[in-house]
């Protein structure tokens, strides 16, 4: 029997890795799909077509291809990053680009009378957002910014691709030193889950309050 | 390092090779993400909580876990258990089984949208549940969901560079021995995205197509 405690560290430090992984990649997404989003509703036509170049881009090549491209050619062109670095910076602008579109679509989901009474009302345009929009919109977006944090977590196990030692990686370190298949993969299965569970517990806990105030509004 | 376009024209039949094989992975997965996902729906809706129970969860749980590592356990653990698959073979069901569990989403939404009558009228006409289903529910409840399908079909195409990582030679792979032998990385990453974005956007065609053809739900 090899020494399980051993391994079991190696594992958890790799859950570390991939908690660090998806929280800063969602922040940079967040990041993105709101400079993206409010990009693609802008007023000037450039801001317009630069942001649905880079939705259209990220969305039609694979997640896979980016990360890829982020580690492994970006050297040549003289941006050298760390496997860190390249996986935070292709998992956020990937799923940024899909989480664009929601921002996108739930700003416009906002009734049109809303506007014009903001019009009516004298406000500035960031008022207009601030205080009348994304209150609105913002709960709108929040369950499908959790499906999209969850993808994100679990496209996080393909970093281990590039050399980043996360659970996935760690799993097949374990594999590789004990022999042992099903023990390592069935625990980094479960601690996926349970990290995909967290996650959905605290998007709903966070809708509640968000939507506190909004009934009989909609 | 320069971009340099003899080599891209050297290396382009090993990449196209490598995108016929890839090709072949969507399609096939795509039938058992097709076949398994309405099971799965038709299965999470059986009165019997001994069948609904388990299946909902084995549901929530392969959508909450990464492909990949999915694929590892079917390439490496199965083995253990005496089941040896050939990678192919094992990329096919480890991305159709992952990819069903989304489908079987947008069935639930196709079959929930099927009036309530019609099965009152199943019942009134004295079919079986078999009969009811087959002749029934279904054929109104799958084609204003064919949209839907197809875009969980290019989103498998995206993923299957995942493949590489249990030594399927699809396109990624290809480029990345391509890429090892050489060590020349540019073209060859960059070649991968241009055929994936060039698939995506003929595929974004298609969809409109799809998607005028059999209409939106609740149109």
């Amino acid at each position: 029997m090899p020494e399980w405690s051993g391994y079991l560290t190696l594992i958890l430090q790799g859950a570390l890795v991939t908690a660090q992984l998806t929280l800063f990649g969602s922040v940079l997404a967040l990041l993105a799909a709101f400079t993206a989003g409010l990009g693609r509703i802008a007023p000037w036509w450039p801001l317009r077509w630069l942001a649905t170049l880079y939705i259209e881009f990220f969305r039609g090549t694979s997640i896979y291809v980016q990360l890829f491209w982020a580690y492994f050619v970006l050297p040549f062109m003289g941006i050298s990053l760390s496997p860190l670095a390249a996986g935070v910076l292709a998992l956020g602008l990937n799923v940024g680009a899909y989480a664009a579109e929601v921002v996108r679509g739930a700003i416009l989901s906002v009734p049109k009378d809303q506007y014009e009474a903001t019009v009516a009302l004298n406000l500035t345009k960031v008022q207009r957002m601030r205080h009348v929009i994304l209150p609105q919109a913002l709960p709108l977006m929040l369950p499908t910014f959790g499906n999209n944090a969850i993808e994100l977590l679990k496209a996080t196990a393909v970093v281990s691709l590039i050399s980043l030692t996360d659970m996935t990686f760690q799993a097949q370190i374990v594999r590789a030193q004990t022999g042992s298949t099903l023990v390592p993969f069935a625990m980094i299965l479960l601690l996926y889950f349970a990290m995909a569970l967290v996650i959905s517990t605290l998007v709903r806990k966070l809708e509640r309050r968000m939507t506190r105030g909004l009934e009989g509004v909609r | 390092m320069q971009w340099n376009w003899a080599f891209v024209a050297e290396i382009t039949p090993t990449l196209l090779q490598g995108l016929k094989l890839t090709l072949l992975i969507t399609l096939l997965s795509a039938i058992v993400a097709a076949v398994l996902g309405l099971v799965f729906a038709i299965a999470r809706r059986s009165p019997n909580r001994l069948v609904a129970r388990p299946v909902s969860f084995l549901v929530e749980f392969i959508r909450g876990t990464p492909l990949l590592v999915q694929l590892y356990f079917i390439f490496y653990v199965l083995p253990d258990i005496g089941i040896l698959l050939p990678p192919l073979v094992a990329g096919v069901i480890g991305m159709g089984l992952h990819y069903a569990t989304y489908t079987a989403e947008v069935y639930r939404a196709g079959i929930e949208n099927v009036p309530r009558g019609q099965w009152e009228a199943a019942r009134a006409t004295n079919l079986t549940t078999r009969q009811t289903w087959v002749h029934v529910i279904v054929p109104q409840a799958v084609p204003p969901m064919i949209p839907a399908l197809a875009n969980y079909l290019i989103a498998m195409f995206k993923e299957t560079p995942l493949l590489s990582a249990i030594t399927v030679l699809e396109l990624m792979n290809q480029a990345k021995s391509v890429a090892n032998s050489s060590y020349r990385y540019i073209e060859p990453m960059t070649m991968v995205g241009v055929f994936f974005l060039g698939m995506s956007l003929v595929s974004v065609v298609i969809l409109r197509w799809l998607e005028h053809r059999y209409g939106r739900l609740g149109k």
